[in-house]
């Protein structure tokens, strides 16, 4: 992040003494009326970088303690990670619903959505930032959220697993619109006799350079194997893995079902590579661990579990910022009392930005920098 | 002694207490990707001579972790140093060089 030294842009930025002023003037207001203050609107915006769920449920929160609010997102939509996904474990919930209620909840009139539109340098001033969006307007705010989120990995990269080159080979996005139509089909266009799930694709594996583990997959895979079997109930379902983490509430339980209701099969072992078969179908190899053999098995479907990675915005900023964590996370000043703030004071972080979570995660995330972002105005 | 056609049968277990730690810690030190290993089963998928010969590079190096030694030496002769196993590892395990010093050790200390 640059320190600035001289302004640098043209008339509509405020000087920093213009800045400075008005964040004096806001606390005169609170120290004057602190008793009333939750009436009081906050005279300065916060700035939040990214409209997924983090962004958006901070952005909730602020404008309930009436703090005004300029939101920008890099898509030309809010909420795409979450509304890309069909039903949400471990409920089996609407996601589309979900990322309805909380874009409505951003018509608002102390929320100015700017969508379309990437922060792409940040210059720290004294007691606020400036934020330059890609069409070269500056925005002066006391405080800046960055909840700029994750991508999902690109499975290309795991050129042995076929992804990109064989028609039977989908990631776990895919799926999601196929159950969403209610069209789950094999590459010819038929009811697939077997689906074949692969594990840690991007995740826990040093080929692509990512150590750690993207968590919410094994309870993705567990749910997306139930509703394969819903939808299709003749087809083999067939989950392939190397450990089985079903850590949340719930999880576990939805385990024992795809097991015992849905005869979902569970396989101690890491795919090496797929291949395609001469009829368009996917062969293959792994090792059944517990035995001690390899196999083989043609599926219909290879649905790759793809984890996730920091979006390029989090890795840009991350970097600008001074903040890059591991793997391109950006890192909070700590990971237990702090884990919102950064180390550099009116500059929070919410959400995927810092390491994969799930929704309620990223949401929770979301509230509660938000309630530390009101902390830091009305000091 | 009558024999009566029986006999107690030796016990199937891996019996630790009689372990030498040395010989892992030894292979450990050459090969430090080795103590990684998560046993996902990748190399064993994808190994040629597993496909064909029943080679089984995880089960053998899980059975010298417990110092069990026998007839390893035999096996290992069907790898053909191809590296696959090495290039699916998740882990990054070093496993052509582990077989390659597995061999070497096994070899020394009969």
């Amino acid at each position: 992040m640059k320190e600035r030294e001289k302004p640098v842009h043209g008339d509509d930025n405020p000087k920093p003494r213009e800045v400075k002023r008005r964040l004096k003037s806001t606390k005169r207001i609170s120290r004057r009326k602190r008793l009333e203050f939750e009436e009081v609107e906050l005279p300065l915006q916060v700035a939040i970088i990214g409209g997924g769920v983090a962004g958006m449920e901070a952005a909730s929160v602020l404008t309930e303690h009436r703090c005004p609010v300029i939101l920008f997102e890099a898509r030309p939509e809010l909420g795409v990670n979450v509304k890309n996904k069909y039903k949400i474990f471990p409920d089996f919930s609407d996601a589309g619903r979900l990322v309805e209620t909380m874009t409505k909840a951003m018509d608002h009139p102390l929320i100015t959505v700017n969508k379309d539109t990437e922060i792409v340098e940040i210059i720290r001033e004294p007691d606020a930032y400036t934020l330059l969006d890609n069409k070269g307007v500056p925005h002066t705010v006391p405080a800046v959220l960055l909840a700029s989120g994750y991508e999902p990995f690109d499975a290309k990269r795991k050129e042995e697993l076929g992804f990109g080159i064989y028609e039977g080979v989908i990631n776990s996005l895919q799926l999601e619109d196929m159950l969403r139509e209610h069209k789950v089909l094999n590459s010819l266009g038929e009811d697939p006799r077997r689906i074949v799930f692969l594990q840690c694709v991007g995740s826990r594996d040093e080929k692509v350079g990512n150590h750690y583990c993207s968590k919410i997959c094994c309870i993705t895979a567990v749910k997306q194997a139930i509703e394969v079997k819903r939808q299709l109930p003749d087809t083999e379902v067939y989950v392939f893995y190397m450990d089985l983490r079903l850590w949340g509430q719930g999880y576990e339980e939805l385990y024992r079902e795809a097991q015992e209701q849905y005869s979902v099969r569970f396989v101690r072992g890491r795919i090496s590579e797929a291949a395609s078969t001469f009829d368009g179908r996917v062969q293959i190899k792994s090792e059944d661990t517990l035995l001690g053999q390899p196999l083989k098995m043609v599926t219909d479907l290879l649905v790759l579990m793809i984890g996730m990675e920091a979006s390029p915005g989090t890795q840009k900023l991350g970097k600008t910022c001074g903040l890059e964590g591991p793997y391109g996370f950006v890192r909070s000043k700590s990971p237990h009392l702090e884990d919102n703030l950064s180390d550099k004071p009116g500059f929070f972080l919410a959400g995927t930005c810092k390491r994969p979570m799930h929704i309620a995660e990223a949401v929770n995330d979301g509230r509660a920098a938000a309630l530390e972002i009101i902390k830091y105005l009305r000091k | 002694m009558a024999d009566f056609g029986f006999s107690i049968s030796k016990p199937q277990s891996i019996d630790t207490n009689d372990m030498d730690v040395g010989r892992l810690q030894a292979l450990e030190a050459k090969v430090p990707s080795f103590k990684r290993c998560i046993n996902c089963g990748a190399c064993t998928a994808t190994c040629s001579a597993g496909q064909f010969g029943g080679f089984n590079i995880r089960r053998i190096h899980n059975l010298y972790r417990w110092d069990q030694r026998k007839g390893l030496e035999k096996e290992l002769q069907q790898c053909m140093l191809c590296g696959k196993c090495t290039l699916v590892c998740p882990r990054g395990v070093n496993l052509r060089y582990l077989i390659i010093r597995l061999r070497k050790a096994l070899a020394d200390n009969k």
